[in-house]
């Protein structure tokens, strides 16, 4: 099995709220400072990875956000746009101008994911079908939460069985293969130390088996310090309510982490468990921070530096 | 902005929708909402998307029944004085019993849940679960049973996807734009024939011909059941714009889920829907209430040793700056709502573990019920 910064593209899922985004940039940072030309592909065009790095304008375009890492917002109806440009002229033009086709493809159950996956596709050519760009070494999606992302990479396969014959069907075909090839594709988990995502993983990992896929590595974020042994929290335990206003207020932020650290290790070794010795685990820290900008991106992606 | 609590906030409403990104904690404020209105003495029913399985069984909800159960008075402790119902989606199911229920024969609803195109359209994760979950809404709200019936709405990485997504397949059953485009009628005919317009036949190269004919049977299967659609689409608009529906937004207080929480609020104004105010979970309160650090630091040292009182005071400042974070932006998001004037802000502390039993939901509970200064003490003596 290859490493997984020798894949061309690796989609990050997970839950909502367990810091997909910030992982999958921080791995992207990870990956361009070990020399790969690597872009992050949002599919939910929240503009998180732009956010952080305090950068706007058009979504749909690939900026470059540092050196070697850039980034990409793909919203399903601009790849739709670009691919009936690209690959069909003046015919295609004509069909994504028309407000009623437009309608047609949008509404069609699993055709927003098909364009969006699309994109991720071309992206990661050696040869780019749009002209004049260049390829990457790498590129990491960003997931939609819903799902766990696992309806986008289902997407083509079904859509392939669908449209059996056509150009459609052709296209779906060849991106259902590409995910399909592990030395390819690699599929991660981003995961926190809670009893729902916890489950949600695993679960992810079933879901992908039936796929004939496998999770490649799960990442477990926020992960917080181990300050104090029990001993030492039964000591504080023993002190709290009896010092000054400041003081308790000290000792209750502190056993309030010990419980949440405690209750995130029961969680880590369940996810453990059930993962076995075949998924590697990454674990980062959580991060207290008011937001998360360039410098904790930059810390994470320190964490990251045995992920090859 | 003093507030009254949930109970206030819910006052006269039928309905309680709420939305909220993935992570912040909706499925326990629900059941929370829905165990403290219950206790209140009405009859409620939580409509769940995907709990948490220990939160499932605590609730005695562990087959999928597409149906709301009643919880065991036993199981919510004393202060029962209403009924608590509760159920799970399952939105493959709800999507087959509508279709059985707007068929015109039983036949034709067996023929369409075999259609290539309706199966992936039941089962395809995004779009199915909103719509579905709005379908639920729709039905228990029609047969009249409950005094309130309270929504979590699917997991998703954007609250407003809940919106959407439902609107995007209805207006794919209903079908104008596919009829326009093509006849369930003859499309062999029309695709194939020289009769066939230009729109179609570019359609025809992008597409190929197979998923136009599926598109084609299954509209014709459908065939008068898109004006049901189209009507029920227009019912549920109507609930949803009730008076008496009211949209509650959960959010957690760091930077991201309140920016999604304002942009929120500006979609539901847009779409004339009711806001009744922010449930603000994991808030970290100010733990040192005004002492100075440097007091503090020499009082730990004294009941503690200089060791251990440094690693407390580590901790200490760490948590100071998520509390920072978090007045800074519940200011942000109290600004926006419209500060005084504005809906209600509900906060709910970080609390020290997963929220996973009845007495966990009592705790948070608690929180929601309480009055606005009721509340505030709650939360100094938390932190205290």
């Amino acid at each position: 099995m290859p490493g997984l910064l020798d894949r061309r593209l690796i989609f990050v899922t997970g839950k909502g709220g367990v810091g997909k985004s910030t992982v999958a940039t921080a791995l992207g940072l990870h990956a361009a400072r070990r020399g790969r030309r690597t872009i992050v592909a949002e599919l939910a065009s929240q503009e998180g990875v732009r956010r952080a790095f305090a950068q706007s304008g058009d979504t749909f375009e690939e900026v470059e956000l540092a050196d070697g890492l850039f980034t990409i917002s793909i919203d399903p109806e601009s790849a739709m746009e670009e691919y009936l440009r690209v690959k069909t002229g003046a015919l295609g033009q004509a069909l994504g101008a028309s407000r009623l086709f437009q309608a047609f493809a949008m509404a069609t159950p699993g055709m927003r994911e098909l364009l969006s996956v699309g994109k991720v596709y071309e992206l990661a050519q050696f040869t780019r079908r749009t002209g004049g760009a260049d390829p990457y070494d790498l590129v990491i999606v960003d997931s939609p939460a819903a799902g766990h992302g696992i309806g986008i990479l289902r997407t083509p396969r079904t859509f392939a069985e669908i449209a059996r014959v056509g150009p459609i069907a052709g296209t779906a075909q060849r991106i259902a293969a590409t995910i399909a090839d592990p030395d390819f594709t690699a599929v991660v988990a981003v995961c926190i130390a809670e009893e729902m995502p916890v489950n949600e993983t695993l679960w992810l990992r079933d879901q992908l088996r039936t796929d004939d896929l496998e999770l490649a590595a799960v990442f477990t974020n926020a992960l917080l310090p181990d300050r104090f042994t029990d001993r030492e929290a039964r000591r504080l335990k023993a002190a709290h309510g009896r010092t000054r206003t400041g003081a308790d207020g000290a000792l209750g932020a502190a056993l309030s982490e010990h419980a949440r650290a405690a209750a995130q290790r029961e969680e880590l070794a369940r996810l453990r468990e059930g993962l076995g010795s075949d998924v590697p685990g990454v674990e980062l820290p959580f991060l207290y921070n008011e937001i998360v900008g360039v410098p904790e991106l930059e810390r994470l992606a320190s964490a990251l530096e045995h992920v090859t | 902005m003093s507030d009254g609590g949930i109970e206030a906030l819910l006052d006269g409403a039928r309905v309680c929708v709420c939305g909220g990104s993935g992570g912040v904690g909706k499925t326990t404020t629900a059941a929370a909402i829905a165990l403290g209105m219950a206790a209140a003495g009405a009859r409620v029913a939580v409509v769940t998307i995907d709990p948490a399985r220990r939160l499932a069984n605590a609730l005695g909800l562990d087959e999928l029944e597409n149906e709301p159960r009643r919880v065991e008075p036993a199981r919510l402790g004393e202060d029962a004085g209403g009924e608590l119902w509760a159920m799970m989606l399952d939105p493959k199911r709800t999507f087959d019993e509508l279709i059985e229920r707007l068929a015109p024969t039983p036949e034709r609803a067996e023929e369409i849940k075999r259609n290539r195109i309706y199966r992936e359209l039941s089962s395809a994760v995004s779009g199915s679960q909103e719509f579905t979950a709005i379908a639920k809404l729709h039905e228990l709200a029609q047969e009249g049973d409950f005094d309130l019936l309270v929504l979590d709405t699917p997991p998703s990485r954007n609250a407003l996807d809940f919106l959407e997504a439902p609107g995007r397949l209805t207006s794919f059953l209903e079908g104008s734009a596919m009829r326009t485009l093509i006849r369930p009628t003859g499309i062999g005919m029309r695709v194939l024939g020289r009769g066939a317009s230009p729109l179609l036949s570019a359609l025809r190269r992008v597409t190929g011909l197979d998923l136009l004919s599926d598109l084609s049977t299954f509209f014709g299967l459908l065939g008068d059941m898109t004006e049901d659609f189209h009507r029920r689409a227009a019912d549920v608009e109507r609930l949803l714009h009730a008076p008496t529906t009211e949209f509650l937004l959960v959010t957690a207080a760091s930077g991201t889920a309140i920016e999604e929480a304002i942009w929120f609020r500006r979609t539901l104004d847009q779409a004339g829907l009711q806001f009744a105010g922010a449930v603000v979970n994991r808030v970290h309160p100010d733990r040192l209430a005004g002492v100075g650090a440097d007091e503090t630091l020499d009082a730990l040292a004294d009941a503690l040793g200089a060791d251990l009182a440094e690693r407390v005071a580590a901790a200490l400042e760490d948590d100071q700056v998520l509390a920072r974070r978090d007045r800074r932006n519940l200011d942000r998001l109290a600004e926006e709502l419209g500060g005084a004037d504005g809906p209600p802000i509900l906060r709910v502390p970080q609390l020290d573990g997963d929220v996973h039993d009845v007495a966990g939901l009592q705790h948070v509970r608690a929180f929601l019920f309480a009055s606005e200064i009721e509340r505030e003490r709650m939360i100094s003596e938390l932190a205290g």
